[in-house]
């Protein structure tokens, strides 16, 4: 094929267009019709999506007709409904909510500890990778016996499994996130006349906010998981428990409805934290200022 | 042309220079390596010189720039603001680099402009405000003040980059390759208001650049320096050099020889190699 090149058209005439077409379209950017803006619209997408399974769930759980095992979608609904106006619900997820602020307050203090130990010196480097080495890999629920056998039944064995699972996931993330921010980055800041605290706190920290931020959310989705886990373990010690034993105890009540309301309330609470106030963070500050797509 | 000058014997009819840079000797580490940068290099930058460091990749004309920033301390020699050593980084010798990442992302345009100003405490807020303003008045980017950096093209984060850096009145500014990474189009328009920003101004610049044509261009004296490790080959005169002179006889002699001189290393090192004389 190569020794055939084909020969270049001769005389082809040169070309200037002016005035620009006329007949260009007029309305370059047409609006989307009602239907293509609905189809576009996740959220509208994502409610079809739950009002098709909340139907399916109604509609096999109607058939099964046996409500200790399965109970239907509206029972469950009452049961939230119920439990939520006139019942303890809101005691039990507030009670949750205040032991899971207290460790990861905690948790979030550690590791801002131990990021700065590893950025400062090299063998506080070497001290903060071992420990993430060792201690991510660990389930924070795999402590609670040990947890239980030092602190004993109570609120402090729950807030050592969620500090535990707090701890990890942060300081490695931000302390990732300071080693990768941009050598550039880091003389334009220096040349500023940035130095010390005010390295850190003006130029690092914002600059490796998207993994700082990365490294909240999977601690905060940990600390949950962990709480809720824990909590189902025990919970009764103290005068008023938490969510997990909410589900427990109408487990063992046989209220079937109420253990899918407690679930229902688990994933509603952990929904609102990851999509609604780290999704508003992530809105007004990393997507804003384009250091994420 | 001498090659080699040292500090206060000077040929500026006894002005003192701003930057004195004399026997600088410069050396990094890679994970591998210890590299010599440069070895014995020389110059004086005097106030409103359009400074250029001239020379192919190797050259070390960047690290001579981050000496100069404070970076990367000497090995020997020595660098001299006004007769003070520099010891560390500093906003009296304000940079700006080729990278695109210079910029801060959580600042807008008017935000980065002010950054270094109150940091520095230079002056009150509002003071601040009306002097960033002006400066981005002066750049063309006015009507960009709250939009953050991601939404800017290269050459508009340049120019607040230029900005962000003159607003400090740095006693000279430091410039590595800064329109390298531009397309040709903006980096010609680039450089002409660079230029034009001087007259306005007169601040000092110290401008690295691996295109001859840039460097006669932009600069008012240009250093060309030779690799590994970088050296001094030259020292030109280029002021009488401006945006219209460019395809001029003038122009082109000047292009050819700064190219002679950058080119005939080239030969000098392969007839050295050939000779069998291993260095």
């Amino acid at each position: 094929m190569a020794d055939r090149v084909m020969p270049l058209p001769i005389g082809r005439p040169e070309r200037k267009v002016y005035p620009p077409a006329v007949d260009a379209p007029r309305d370059i950017a047409r609006p989307l019709t009602f239907i293509e803006r609905v189809t576009n619209n996740t959220m509208a997408r994502r409610l079809f999506i739950l009002v098709v399974l909340i139907s399916a769930w109604e509609a096999y759980s109607s058939f099964l007709a046996n409500p200790l095992l399965f109970p239907r979608f509206s029972d469950t609904a009452l049961a939230f409904w119920d439990a939520v106006a006139h019942g303890v619900l809101l005691e039990r997820t507030f009670t949750s909510l205040q032991v899971l602020l207290v460790g990861y307050a905690i948790g979030l203090a550690l590791a801002a500890l131990f990021t700065t130990i590893a950025v400062s010196t090299r063998i506080g480097t070497d001290l903060l990778s071992t420990l993430t080495a060792m201690f991510n890999p660990l389930p924070a629920i795999a402590l609670l016996p040990l947890a239980l056998l030092w602190f004993g039944l109570g609120a402090k064995s729950l807030i050592f499994v969620i500090i535990h699972s707090v701890l990890w996931a942060v300081a490695l993330n931000t302390h990732s996130g300071f080693t990768s921010v941009s050598p550039t980055l880091r003389m334009a800041g220096q040349t500023c006349g940035l130095r010390g605290l005010k390295y850190v706190m003006l130029l690092l920290i914002p600059a490796a906010f998207p993994s700082i931020l990365t490294g909240l959310k999977i601690g905060w989705a940990f600390a949950w998981r962990t709480l809720i886990a824990a909590e189902l373990v025990f919970g009764a010690s103290s005068r008023t428990g938490g969510l997990g034993w909410f589900i427990f105890e109408n487990r063992n009540q046989l209220e079937t409805a109420s253990v899918f309301a407690g679930l229902f309330t688990v994933i509603l609470i952990g929904l609102t934290v990851e999509s609604v106030i780290f999704r508003s963070i992530e809105n007004a500050t990393i997507k804003r200022w384009g250091m994420q797509n | 042309m001498s090659t080699r000058k040292t500090a206060g014997e000077s040929g500026a009819g006894g002005v003192a220079p701003l930057l004195a840079v004399d026997d600088l000797t410069l050396q990094y580490k890679t994970a591998e390596h210890l590299v010599t940068a440069t070895w014995r290099v020389g110059f004086e930058v005097y106030q409103g010189d359009r400074f250029v460091l001239l020379g192919p990749s190797g050259c070390g004309k960047s690290s001579i720039l981050k000496s100069i920033a404070g970076f990367l301390p000497p090995v020997g020699g020595s660098i001299k603001l006004a007769g003070v050593p520099i010891e560390r980084p500093g906003p009296d010798r304000m940079m700006v680099f080729q990278e695109f990442d210079q910029l801060l992302p959580w600042r807008t345009v008017l935000g980065n402009v002010l950054f270094p100003l109150l940091v520095n405490r230079r002056m009150d807020r509002k003071q601040a405000l009306d002097h960033a303003r002006a400066l981005l008045a002066q750049v063309n980017l006015d009507r960009f003040e709250n939009v953050y950096p991601h939404m800017l093209s290269g050459g508009m984060k340049q120019r607040v980059a230029i900005a962000r850096a003159l607003a400090m009145e740095p006693a000279v500014l430091l410039m590595d390759e800064p329109f390298a990474a531009l397309d040709a189009l903006t980096r010609r328009k680039m450089q002409e208001e660079l230029v034009a920003l001087w007259e306005e101004v007169r601040f000092t610049v110290i401008f690295v650049t691996h295109s001859i044509e840039e460097a006669l261009l932009v600069g008012s004296r240009i250093l060309v320096l030779t690799p590994h490790p970088g050296q001094v080959k030259a020292e030109i005169n280029a002021d009488h050099l401006s945006f219209k002179d460019v395809g001029s006889p003038a122009f082109e002699t000047l292009n050819r020889d700064v190219h002679g001189l950058l080119f005939a290393d080239k030969v000098e090192a392969e007839a050295l190699a050939t000779g069998g004389r291993h260095g």
